[in-house]
């Protein structure tokens, strides 16, 4: 599902966990970004910033059930790119996953995803239960 | 079942386990459990494991694949080994600075770099 004007483009689509399929998705917004000119550095953070959110969606949130899906909702314009991205799980508390960057948890294989999303994001949030996350990427002004 | 391709290309190096990865994205989720189980056969037949991880051509990187280096650099110092990484993209590196596991990874320019003087610390 998808609306394009010369200024914008909307869309959704709901995704399976299945490789294939997202990588699609992911060159399809990839191309979106690069037409509304898009820095490379945007692109490699929106990308990053995509694949750690649902895979999120798929893992924590889904439990990874393969019948369950994850939407992605996106609002692309020359100023700035906007995705919803939201699970079928019951949604869990960003805050209390430990920050992953304290030396003590450095060794610990998880816990990344969500510190790179607001990284490399200008804006990211979490709606209640917490099985959507709302996150935005905006152009730097010149 | 047939195996899947494997995702990493392993070759000695003078006695080094010199690693390639044979995708520009390690991001699917399959594919990186399966370079954590390829690695891991890998350094747990080597004694000690001394590891260079070259990421010539890999344009991008996901937590996931973090948290199996990670793992496999626990595994390697579990083993009195050492892990070094090579030809890491400015982008990619600023993934692990950014998670502050530039703080754990010893990183080298080349993998010439890279292999010169390992074992010494």
């Amino acid at each position: 599902m998808a609306s394009t004007q010369s200024d914008r483009d909307e869309g959704s689509t709901r995704l399976a966990e299945e490789s294939k399929a997202i990588e699609a998705f992911q060159r399809r917004i990839d191309g979106i970004l690069t037409s509304f000119e898009f820095s490379e550095q945007a692109r490699f953070g929106v990308r990053l910033s995509l694949e750690e959110a649902i895979m999120n969606g798929f893992h924590h949130g889904n439990q990874r059930d393969p019948a369950k899906w994850v939407e992605v909702r996106w609002a692309i314009s020359p100023e700035e790119a906007t995705f919803h991205v939201l699970d079928e799980g019951e949604g869990f508390d960003p805050e209390a996953v430990p920050d992953p960057t304290l030396d003590e948890n450095l060794e610990i294989p998880s816990g990344r995803g969500i510190m790179l999303i607001r990284t490399y994001m200008t804006e990211a949030m979490y709606h209640s239960p917490g099985n959507h996350i709302e996150m935005r990427y905006r152009k730097p002004r010149r | 079942m047939a195996s899947a391709p494997s995702r990493i290309r392993v070759a000695d190096v003078n006695g080094v386990m010199r690693v390639d990865f044979t995708d520009s994205d390690i991001l699917d989720e399959a594919a990186i459990r399966q370079i954590n189980s390829e690695l891991t056969r890998a350094i747990e037949a080597a004694s000690p494991p001394r590891v260079l991880i070259c990421f010539a051509g890999v344009e991008h990187l996901s937590s996931a694949a973090l948290g199996t280096l990670v793992t496999v650099n626990s595994l390697i110092k579990k083993r009195g080994g050492q892990l070094r990484f090579s030809n890491i993209k400015p982008s990619i590196f600023e993934v692990f600075k950014i998670t502050k596991l530039s703080k754990l990874f010893q990183f080298f320019d080349t993998a010439e770099q890279a292999l010169q003087g390992f074992g010494r610390g």
